[in-house]
């Protein structure tokens, strides 16, 4: 008797045991490669702060610093100007959003709501495009943009990109589960298409349609190649392009820390915005998003 | 009266159309175009840009790229990139994705952590790698000193031979690209439904059986969908090279088939549309093939 519960409290510890193992070995996995994707936002931070000299003095970089300075940033918003790129990548994003963001509304409210002929096979020909990689198409629409005379111009910068099929049929597959009877009612009511896009539709998607401006803005915040493409004049380099501009050119090219100011500067919105919209980023990214 | 209804009919398609016809401006301006003029440009021998002539039509373009020693350099550091980085992010993502699902405690901080790479500008997080790994007369740099530290002898990441600039690229794009399979994995994990565990649980199996009949069956088509997009995605690698060896990808040693695409445009060697569309045809071709034998595998996989 004494013997068996002996082997099942033997049991029960083993259990625990490897259980407490396991547990751990989760938490050592999960913290390391915690720690792998902070430490270079660690690094920049610290680097960002530390002061030119005693940057370069250390062989040994310190991972602590005691007389943190803002003289950096300064720098990287006087020497190079930071200032116009951000102000630039602003104008772009906020323009390059808002226009598509109509543009995407009414195709896909066409799509969801109106009927005319041949709408299968312009929805079926919309759908066979987002197969289209951006790489195909660009050379054409640099030369485009460069013949329209528009290369170092906001509209050269924003016209390529202020339409997507995958935002479309994303937009148009939630206004379909808006059940008709509503659309009927409206009509009956007298309320013309316009007016229930906007006072129903949009209202009612408005989780989608946030959801796809969040998407869109970070596209735009760190799009690189079509603005390295038509943009030689620095004046309208938007933050990528300006970084590239200020490693090559910058500050001379052994200002670390004022490189990593600039880094910081223009890492920043972009943590805000995703640790304010947490949630919601996260579950577009899962439903539309991709990179890499 | 039905002359009435068609007429009435007709307004309501024309008002269709005019919701649609931005979106068709645009997308057969800079999509539907330049589909067709791609292929017609790849063809176009001697293509002039300042004069628009060209001296004829063939595949000369296509042999030119072909021989480029550049492109067969860009060609092998994409390859190179996509074998090892797609199925080690993949396994990686699917690894911190159980150990995720098997927590309670922390799992949000590590979840928000874990996606941080995703909102950050690749330019400029690349920088950051770049000095990490970078040796100069001032200092070894971080990662040098960590090797020295273990013993080893420190190497030239950013400048110095081929397999540690290799390595270094392949380190920064699976830091990139990990966030989003993560996130995907984890969200499936979190789908599977509990009746499978513990019905195995009663039955006394294994964790791993249970790993390898249950779970992986279950997400299986998620895995896929990340390794087709993963592979895609992989050889259209550009932005992070750059974020790590500079625009110069050419002289670096380091350029991918995107990165010759757009030099053969633009910059110093640029201004040949021709050979840059060729080399995009040649870009799409590939990925297309191995797209559609990654779907056929997932095909035959599920139906077993």
């Amino acid at each position: 008797m004494t013997d068996n519960t002996n082997s099942y409290d033997k049991i029960g510890k083993n259990a625990k045991i490897s259980q407490i193992v396991r547990l751990s070995l989760t938490y050592l996995l999960l913290g390391l490669w915690a720690l792998m994707v902070l430490f270079p936002f660690y690094w920049m931070i610290l680097t960002s702060f530390k002061d030119y000299g005693s940057y370069n003095s250390e062989f040994v970089p310190k991972l602590y610093t005691f007389a943190p300075t803002f003289q950096n940033y300064i720098n990287a918003f006087t020497t190079v100007s930071l200032g116009r790129y951000f102000i630039n990548t602003l104008i772009f994003t906020v323009a390059t959003t808002f226009i598509m963001m109509i543009v995407i509304v009414f195709a896909a409210f066409a799509f969801a709501r109106l009927e005319f002929k041949g709408k299968n096979l312009v929805f079926t020909l919309f759908l066979s495009l987002m197969m289209i990689p951006n790489e195909l198409v660009i050379i054409t629409n640099f030369v485009t943009i460069t013949d329209w005379g528009l290369r170092n111009s906001f509209l050269g910068l924003i016209l390529p990109s202020v339409t997507s099929v995958f935002y479309i049929y994303l937009l148009k597959e939630n206004f379909e589960q808006i059940p008709d009877d509503l659309y009927k009612a409206a009509k009956v009511d007298g309320t013309s298409d316009l007016k229930y896009l906007f006072r129903v539709m949009i209202p009612i998607c408005q989780p989608t349609i946030v959801t796809i401006i969040i998407l869109k803005v970070i596209e735009c915040w760190n799009s690189y190649v079509w603005p390295r493409l038509i943009t030689d004049d620095s004046s309208y380099f938007l933050v990528s392009n300006g970084i590239q501009e200020i490693r090559e050119n910058g500050f001379g090219r052994e200002n670390i820390p004022a490189m990593m100011a600039a880094v910081v500067a223009i890492s920043v919105p972009l943590i805000i915005l995703f640790l304010i919209f947490r949630k919601k980023i996260m579950a577009g990214v899962a439903r539309g998003g991709t990179k890499g | 009266m039905s002359n009435n209804r068609s007429l009435l009919n007709k307004l309501r398609s024309l008002k269709a159309w005019l919701y649609l016809l931005p979106a068709l401006i645009f997308l057969g301006i800079f999509m539907i175009y330049p589909l067709i003029d791609v292929l017609i440009y790849s063809f176009e021998i001697g293509y002039n840009s300042a004069s628009q002539t060209s001296l004829g039509k063939g595949l000369y373009n296509y042999a030119y790229v072909l021989h480029d020693p550049y492109f067969l350099q860009a060609v092998k550091n994409t390859f190179i990139i996509v074998i090892i980085t797609v199925p080690l992010s993949t396994i990686f993502a699917l690894l911190i994705s159980l150990a995720l699902n098997s927590i309670k405690k922390l799992r949000d901080l590590f979840q928000t952590i874990f996606f941080l790479p995703y909102v950050t500008n690749t330019l400029a997080v690349g920088l950051v790698f770049m000095i990490m790994f970078k040796r100069t007369p001032y200092t070894d740099g971080l990662i040098n000193l960590l090797i020295s530290f273990f013993g080893g002898s420190p190497v030239d990441f950013i400048t110095g031979p081929y397999w540690a600039k290799i390595f270094v690229m392949c380190f920064y794009t699976i830091w990139i690209v990990l966030p989003f399979k993560v996130l995907i994995l984890t969200a499936a994990l979190a789908s599977v439904n509990d009746v499978y565990y513990k019905a195995a649980r009663i039955d006394g199996t294994s964790r791993f059986r249970m790993f390898t009949t249950i779970t992986l069956p279950m997400i299986s088509p998620m895995v896929f969908y990340l390794i087709i997009t993963g592979f895609i995605g992989a050889f259209k690698a550009y932005s992070d090279e750059v974020a790590i060896f500079g625009t110069n990808l050419n002289s670096a040693g380091m350029n991918t088939i995107v990165g010759y695409v757009y030099d053969m445009l633009y910059g110093d060697s640029g201004g040949y549309p021709s050979y840059a569309s060729s080399a995009a045809l040649i870009l799409f071709a590939i990925v297309f093939t191995i797209t559609v034998i990654n779907l056929l595998i997932s095909k035959k996989t599920s139906i077993n």
